[in-house]
This record gives C-alpha cells, structure tokens and sequence, in this order.
C-alpha cells in the first residue's frame, strides 16, 4: 500500500531523487520503462528515509562492514546479515524457502552462473525498473552481461573474477622456467617442472566445472547458447572447446596435473610447499592466499592468463557475485537501495580494503587502486593485471538456466577422464548429453 | 450392529431393549476409539502422513519451465527406465552380498570368543571393539578419509617406508571396498553386542549336558549356541541389509577427498539426493525413494522367511 501511496508522488520529485543517487541517465531507458522507473527511484530515496527491515543472505566476509556503515548512515534501517551457506549450499536453502514461500529474504547473494536459475525460476526481481538498466557503464562488461538476463537486470554485480595466472616465483626460479605466456607454454613448463621434481606440479586439477567453463570461455568457446527458454549445449562440435581439449588433454593423459582437490587441506599445503606451482583463477583469490597460505608469503606473484593464441589478450570470469533483490522481498525499494550502497555507493571502497575484487569501472579505473602494492605478492601492484584481464574478458558467454545442476554432475561425466582413459572430449560430450536431457526434463526447448 | 452386539441371554429381545442395548454398545465403541485415537493421531501424522506425501509427490512433476503438472506413473516408468538409478542399487546389491557376510562373520566370532570364557581383559575387547560404533559415523569416515590418503595419508606413509605399492584406496575400482572397510569397522561391534547378548542367556544347564555327553567347543558352538542365536542373527542380518541399501554418509563424505570415483548417483540414497538439492527434482527423488523403499522391503522380507524357515 506505501509503495503504491508513494507511487502517486509528484514526479518532479522522482527526477531530484534520481538525481541524488546517481541515475542521471535515468531518461534514457525511454519509452514504457521511463515512467514507472522514476517513481520506483523515488521509492528507493524514500524507502531509505522512511526505514524498515532487511535481511540479507551473503557469505561475502566484506559485506560485515558495509552493512554496519550503511546502517550508520540511515539508522532507520536495519539489516540482518545472514550467513546461510556457501554457494550451492545458500541455493539449496534459498530454493527451499522460495517453494516454502516463508523465510525468503529481501537480498540474497547469488553468483554469476547461477543467476539465470533464479532469473529464470521468477525468484529474484527485475531491478530494471529501480534504474539498473542504465548502469552499463558503471561496472565492467563481464559481470554487468552476466546480470542482464533476457532482456532484465536482475542483480547488481558485486565482485567479479576477471582471470589471472598465480604462479609460485620460488619454484619458477628455482627450475628456472619461464613465466608461460601461452597454454602451449605452460604444458611446457609442466612437463619440465614434473621431471625436475616428481613431487612437484605445475597446477592442481581433478575436474572443476568452473575453471574448465571458464577456460573454454577464454579460447573463444560458447558451448552454452540460452535464447529465452531456447537452449543449445554444444561441446562436441564448439571450436573452443577443442582449442581447450588439445592442451588439456595432453596435461591429464600425461600426469602432469596434482590429483589434489580444490580448496582440501593438502591443497593449501601443496600451494604453501611449492608442489603445486600455479593457479590460474579470479582476482578474488589474494585474500585467500593471505589467509589460507599464510607460509608461502612473497613466493607467489599474479601474471597475465595464458594465451591461447600467441600474441592474443583474452581473459575470462571465473567466479564473482551479485546481490539481487528476491520477489518475495516486501520491502524491494529499501533492498535495491541497499544494493546501491554496497554494490556502487560508499560500500564498494569499504569492501576493496577488505580485500575483494570490485565490478566498479570507476574504481577498477582508479589510480589508488591500480597502484596499491600487495604484500603478500612481494609488493607486486597486481591490480594492475587484474583490471587489465577485466576489460578483456571476451563478450558473449552465457551460462545455462540450469547451470546449478549441470556442475553438479560435472565429476560424473567429465570427471571420468581424470581418473580412467576417457578422453576429455568424451567426458565433455557426456556432460552435454546429461545437461541437454535435464534441460528437456525441466520444459526447456533444447536444440 | 445387531451383529457386533454381544449374544443376549435373553434370545429374542424386544425391539426397545435391542435399541438400547445398541446405544451402548456405540457408547463403548466410541469409548475404544477414544483410547485409540492419540496413538492413531500420532502414528497417522508421524507414519502415514510422510508415506502418503511421497506417493502424491511422485505423481506430479514440477518443471523449472511450464511448473508443476501431474503425470500420473511417469516417474515411476523412467525410474525403472533410468541407468543410473539401477547402477547405484546394482552397487550397494554387491556391497550387501561382499560386506554383510565379513561384518556379521568376524562379529560372530568375536562374540563367541567373548562368551567363550577364555578370553583374558574380556571387558576391556569388549569394549573396544564396540567403541568405534559411538564414534559418529561422519567423524569415522573423515578419519578413514585422512588415513586413505595416498599422498600424506596412512597410506602414503605405508607406501614410503615399507616401499610397497597399495593401490589408492580411493580410486574408483577400490572405493567401494575401501566403503565396506569403514562400515565393517563401524557396525562390527555393534553387531557383536547382539550376538553376545543372545548367547548370555542361553543356560548354563545345556553346556553342562554337553560336557557331560563329551561335546568339544565346536560341536557346542554348531549344536547348541549358533541354533540359539539365530533369531539375532537374522535381525543382525536384516539391520545390515536395510544398513546396506540406505548407504549414505560414508560415500558422501568421501565424495569431497575423491570427486571423480564417488559418483552424485553411487548409493540410491545419494542419487535421490543429489536429484533433490542439485537437480530440484523433488517428484523423481521422491519416486525412486519409494521404489527403493519396496526393493529393502522385499528384500529384507525375504531374508526373514528364509530364517525363519531355518528355526522352524
């Protein structure tokens, strides 16, 4: 009922509010969307006078302060910040209280690859109408494509994961390799590596769906092609994909790669004593190596991803999240305002000196921030890189509708090639298979 | 009710008597069903409700697009249809036939070697060997995850300095047996408590005829106390069958150490797991509960026969 009260507002005052928070561009999103788009900006600038309730659901550590500030700031609101999980395990949650209809909270953080679930599932709301669709040049293409799904924009890009090659120095100088500028070289260095030191290896690597993805997307692959509920799943036959496999292969088949999983405690060790040389991942892992690899402190440094192609400067995501505002939120004003604050306001700098990666143009732009010396890299200004890899992320990936599920069974069809003499190529076909059926099962047109 | 009405001594009553005579015993039904009712309300709400919700549940399927429709037995067809479903039930088939026999073998023999009198610290083996079934199963499996590790593990140590080759426990041709090794340890002394119960009571009376009679130890164990346990032997036997068909903890944790062995559909369990918080498939993972649910029936029915056609 206040919404609608506020709705019947005077849109002169729709056009100041819009003003404030930043959306001159508020005109240009035209036609139809325009009007209502104001006066939903107007209800945002109220909403944050008026006050209310908000919970949010994040396990981004950074959002701790931010949400102490912003309430700071308007002490009228307040915010539950709710840690429900990590990743699949919020969405499982998440779903559950979506299909109970109780429990739902205002905003949620959802990651890039599995946005266009709760897109899709009608779970998370179009935030077109607050203003977002005029926010293209505020962040960086990667994660700003990432939340415009079909034609909507149903999240503010939080963090993002514009790739970079992590490489341990020590163990590079040491066996004197160089630093590989493309995959071909890297499969150089693995093998010579290996042979220098049979306990050593250039990477760690038992099947992980988003590295793989990723790296497919970085070779100029788009096996996925999602057009409304029109869906096509195409390793087999995607050019990326081969370029992909070619390397890959060569480094599964000949044991070049630690059979050590992702984020386990020999991991960790592995990264710390040297035996896994390199990572190739987003520009939010520092804060993890800072954390989690606190002995190997000055060994490692951040280097450009290696390149497909020689001479070539693609880059990827790989991982990186939004916060969206969920349909069931009764207070979507307030949670978009919200949004604003952490995701481009003030809460952005508060979250990059906590360590995260920001989606901000203006701040991945900014000086102080490319400059800023990491420690912990030997004070390397690998911001730098980082910013650098994000405006080469390649344009036109896009995820699956499903793309939940489809990781989910990643380790029983690809992961077969890791552990038994199925090809990668095979591993991937299967895994296209298993998703193009789900897809069928789920309603989806699958071509 | 004239039929439910206890016979009158009267033979022929009158109409009116008749009509009271029902009146009361209504009032007594009503009265039963009273007494009845909140072991009823429970055992309805508590049993039959979550039964009755599966089986509506597998009668619909909710889609992420065109949402939820009924489709009558569809489920049911393509679980009987569905490879995976079959490859996980196929799995724990062998790990029931292979580990089964072991566990409740060496849980028999301890048991007799306990009751046997000859055994010295009885208590303290008793104890022992009964404690890894109070370590939670979660820990017991994290444990033996750490201890199978082939790179800093158990297993890596043994490799290093006895210089020999153990295949990695956890690759996909040994981690059902390296399951098996994790559930023998957990559930032997378990079992071994109820054979061992069983044999306590057996009196004392028969093992003194058998002496008298000039038995050894093994004819008394085959003559006197295998027949008396075998009514434990067969409920041990049928825990371990329903234990066998619901594996679930143990291939799940040790998914996380050995992603590419241990697949989403390994055990039925794990498969209707995984098809209900990764795939949001709840209708299908409520259909191949169910079908598994008559399969351990069956199963375990059978098992129960063939005992009780033993003791007969």
């Amino acid at each position: 009922m206040t919404n609608k009260a506020l709705r019947r507002l005077a849109p002169t005052v729709a056009l100041l509010a819009a003003g404030a928070l930043g959306l001159t561009a508020c005109g240009s999103s035209g036609g139809s969307g325009s009007g209502s788009g104001s006066s939903d900006a107007n209800a945002v600038q109220s909403a944050l006078t008026k006050g209310g309730n908000l919970t949010v659901w994040a396990w981004e550590p950074t959002l701790k302060q931010v949400v102490a500030d912003f309430q700071a700031k308007y002490p009228k609101v307040h915010v539950k910040l709710v840690n429900a999980g990590t990743g699949n395990d919020q969405y499982t949650a998440l779903q559950n209280a979506v299909q109970a209809g109780k429990g739902v909270p205002d905003v949620s953080q959802i990651e890039y690859y599995a946005l266009s679930q709760f897109a899709l599932g009608k779970s998370v709301t179009d935030l077109s109408s607050y203003g977002a669709k005029d926010l293209s040049k505020t962040y960086s293409p990667g994660p700003w494509n990432s939340v415009n799904i079909n034609g909507g924009v149903y999240g503010l890009p939080m963090d993002s994961g514009p790739m970079a090659l992590f490489y341990n120095k020590k163990v590079f100088d040491k066996y004197k390799l160089p630093v590989p500028t493309t995959w071909e070289q890297y499969l150089d260095d693995a093998r010579k590596l290996h042979k220098a030191d049979p306990k050593a290896y250039i990477t760690s690597d038992t099947g992980d769906a988003g590295m793989t993805t990723s790296l497919i997307w970085q070779a100029g692959g788009k096996p996925y092609k999602v057009d409304g509920t029109k869906v096509t799943v195409d390793f087999a036959g995607d050019q990326g994909t081969s370029t992909y496999t070619k390397v890959w292969q060569q480094l599964v088949s000949e044991h070049l790669l630690s059979p050590v999983p992702g984020w386990s405690d020999q991991w960790y060790k592995g990264l710390g004593d040297g035996t896994i040389a390199t990572l190739a991942t987003g520009a939010w892992m520092p804060a993890n190596f800072v954390s989690g690899v606190k002995n190997a402190s000055g060994d490692w440094r951040a280097a450009p991803l290696p390149q497909w192609q020689a001479g070539a400067n693609a880059s990827a995501e790989n991982g990186g999240s939004s916060l969206a505002v969920m349909q069931a939120s009764s207070n979507k004003a307030l949670a978009y305002a919200f949004l604003q604050y952490a995701n481009q306001g003030a809460g952005v700098q508060t979250r990059i000196k906590g360590g995260a990666f920001p989606a901000t143009t203006a701040d991945l732009d900014s000086p102080s921030f490319l400059n800023t010396p990491f420690p912990y890299f030997g004070g390397q200004q690998a911001n730098k890189i980082f910013s650098e890899s994000a405006k080469n992320v390649l344009p036109g990936w896009s995820y699956l509708p499903y793309q939940v599920y489809a990781n989910s069974i990643f380790n029983d069809t690809v992961g077969k090639a890791y552990v038994s003499s199925t090809p990668l190529s095979g591993g991937l076909k299967s895994w296209q298979d298993q998703s193009v059926n789900y897809g069928k099962q789920q309603g989806f047109s699958m071509g | 009710m004239a039929v439910l009405s206890p016979p009158s001594a009267a033979g022929r009553p009158a109409t009116g008597r008749r009509r009271s005579d029902g009146g009361r015993v209504g009032r007594r039904r009503l009265a039963g069903w009273g007494f009845v009712a909140p072991f009823l309300v429970v055992f309805a709400l508590v049993f039959l409700a979550p039964i009755a919700y599966s089986i509506y549940l597998s009668l619909y399927r909710d889609q992420l697009i065109g949402g939820n429709h009924f489709v009558g037995l569809d489920n049911y067809t393509q679980a009987l249809k569905d490879h995976e479903f079959w490859s996980g039930l196929g799995r724990v088939g062998l790990f029931l036939i292979v580990q089964v026999p072991i566990m409740l073998g060496i849980a028999l023999l301890v048991a007799l070697a306990l009751d046997s009198g000859r055994l010295y610290g009885r208590n303290f083996f008793r104890i022992s060997i009964f404690l890894p079934y109070a370590v939670p199963a979660v820990v017991a499996t994290l444990m033996w995850g750490f201890m199978y590790g082939k790179r800093f593990g158990l297993v890596a140590s043994i490799n290093q300095h006895l210089h020999t080759s153990i295949p990695d426990p956890l690759s996909p041709s040994w981690v059902l047996a390296s399951i098996g090794n994790i559930v023998t340890w957990e559930f032997v002394g378990y079992n071994m408590l109820i054979f061992y119960a069983a044999l306590r009571v057996v009196p004392e009376s028969l093992y003194e005829a058998a002496e008298i009679d000039g038995a050894g130890q093994w004819r008394v164990i085959r003559s006197i106390k295998i027949p008396a346990i075998r009514g434990a032997l067969v409920i041990a036997t049928i825990f371990s069958v329903i234990g066998s068909f619901q594996l679930f903890n143990e291939p799940s944790i040790l998914k996380s150490l050995a992603p590419n062995a241990i697949t989403t559909y390994f055990t039925p369990n794990l498969y209707t797991y995984s098809l209900s918080f990764s795939g949001q498939q709840h209708n299908y993972a409520a259909t191949v509960a169910i079908v598994m649910g008559l399969v351990t029936m069956v199963v375990a029915y059978l098992v129960q026969l063939r005992g009780m056609r033993k003791e007969a």
